[in-house]
């Protein structure tokens, strides 16, 4: 008797919550690339406010978020950081074919906590610093392109020993803004809203273009939800928030 | 440094790299918690003061944190604005996050309870009775401590080392907040298991893991062995 009492004062609780939804509202879960964090929570709200449907947001590297998507995580949505892993996504099964369209070109950009940390290329090749975090490059797009720049701009091999590896980007700017590293190869996404610090948009040319893909799942082929997730991501009102944060979209 | 092959193949750096460095880590580890943990340990024993219970439960901490609570803190204590820095600056380096060296600071951290509790058992079931025989044969308290205690509280030694050596092979959390998956310097085993299957690379994450199981399977096989060898002496 007692447990039922509990299970009905839980029930009160959260009865209101759920009959506040809209009757048609559906939910979706989308796996969305660590660099498009913050990007992903402004569209999120308004998406909700416009559609009445809600999208669950999980984030992480990438290669990891593909890693878990073929061993059946419960994702609608994929907002990768490249374009290989949503392709892939199609050819191995995962992805609904025909669904895969650019959401977004990403920046990369080097950047320092320090107002004066980051002058440009040549703060590279000075080296006057001990630890530069990057994204791991097997599994994070912005960690392979910053490889790919460093190698461009011949830096790569008197740098390797200085390099530590975030787990997803995200992991990377944290290592950064906690000063446990003076430098770090981020996504413009991740900065571009913040007013301190010091950065360097690396020039297109010393990598390959970030081109970020979306692809819906088949798990969330019939989800409502899911479907006009990715319909609002081409929208103008989520492409403006897109480009705000310093990606190209819209394109 | 192809000493030990699997089917046939030989293991590559990139296995026995973290296989090595996190044996060292446990190793040092283990050893600095043998220096920390006793006395520890012995002040928990015997002291009578009203913080004992206090200092005792602050010691058992890291088995009830999430290993990110302890990495979040120890990350921010190793890095500039931490004790890190501070001591960093004496010897030229801005931050002991991503360093080897950070690594055992977290570690020993974290692995603290499984030395001090073994250890503080052990020399409370010993009871005082033998010190204080010993103490009436005129042993000075350092002798008593060494010629009396120690080898009474054996069981209880070994079985803190070999505690403290396993969680810290198995630790995991706290690395990943503090390391920075540096190939040869913070990559242990744990982490490149994650990494390798992060990676799809499922062969190397097989190889590393099957030998983590039958590694932890003998871990707690000689802890329970211990155990009762301790119970037989008690009696």
């Amino acid at each position: 008797m007692h447990h039922l009492k509990i299970v009905a004062v839980i029930l009160a609780m959260v009865a209101p919550a759920m009959a506040a939804r809209p009757a048609n509202a559906a939910q979706a879960n989308v796996a969305v690339a660590a660099n498009f964090t913050d990007a992903a929570n402004e569209i999120q709200a308004v998406f909700a406010r416009s559609t009445g449907h809600e999208a669950v947001l999980s984030f992480g590297a990438t290669g990891q978020l593909y890693t878990q998507i073929s061993q059946g995580a419960p994702f609608d949505v994929f907002l990768a950081a490249d374009d290989e892993r949503p392709a892939l996504a199609v050819s191995e099964g995962y992805g609904v074919d025909g669904s895969v369209f650019t959401y977004a070109i990403g920046q990369l950009v080097l950047y320092s906590a320090d107002a004066s940390g980051v002058v440009g290329a040549e703060t590279l090749r000075a080296g006057a610093f001990q630890k530069l975090a990057i994204a791991n490059p097997s599994t994070a797009p912005y960690g392979r392109a910053a490889v790919e720049a460093m190698k461009a701009l011949g830096a790569f091999d008197s740098l390797e020993t200085k390099i530590v590896h975030g787990q997803s980007i995200a992991q990377a700017f944290q290592f950064v803004e906690t000063g446990n590293a003076e430098l770090g190869f981020v996504a413009l996404g991740q900065v571009s809203q913040m007013g301190s610090g010091s950065r360097w948009i690396v020039p297109q040319e010393y990598y390959g273009p970030i081109k970020q893909d979306a692809v819906l799942l088949k798990r969330g082929e019939d989800n409502e939800a899911a479907i006009a997730f990715l319909e609002f991501l081409k929208s103008e009102e989520a492409t403006a928030i897109i480009r705000k944060f310093g990606y190209e979209a819209g394109l | 440094m192809a000493l030990f092959s699997i089917g046939g193949r030989a293991l590559s750096d990139e296995l026995w790299s973290p296989i090595w460095l996190t044996i060292q880590l446990a190793g040092i580890t283990t050893f600095t918690l043998l220096i920390v943990g006793i006395p520890i340990a012995w002040w928990l024993a015997w002291s009578t003061s009203r913080w004992r219970e206090v200092v005792g439960a602050i010691v058992a901490l890291p088995l009830v944190l999430p290993p990110t609570v302890l990495g979040f803190y120890i990350l921010v204590a190793l890095g500039p604005q931490g004790l890190g820095g501070w001591f960093g600056h004496l010897a030229g380096v801005r931050s002991f996050a991503f360093t080897f060296e950070g690594l055992i600071l977290g570690s020993v951290i974290s692995s603290l309870p499984f030395m001090v509790q073994p250890v503080r058992n052990s020399f409370e079931a010993m009871g005082r009775r033998p010190l204080e025989v010993a103490a009436t044969l005129r042993a000075s308290p350092w002798d008593r401590f060494v010629t009396i205690a120690l080898p009474l509280a054996l069981p209880g030694l070994l079985t803190g080392a070999v505690l403290t050596f396993a969680h810290t092979i198995g630790e995991f959390g706290v690395i990943l907040m503090i390391g920075g998956n540096i190939p040869g310097e913070t990559r242990v085993l744990s982490i490149a298991v994650y990494d390798f299957v992060e990676t799809l690379r499922w062969r190397e994450a097989h190889i590393l893991s099957v030998g983590m199981l039958v590694f932890s399977f003998v871990v707690i096989l000689l802890v329970s062995l211990l155990a009762r060898k301790s119970k037989g002496r008690a009696l």
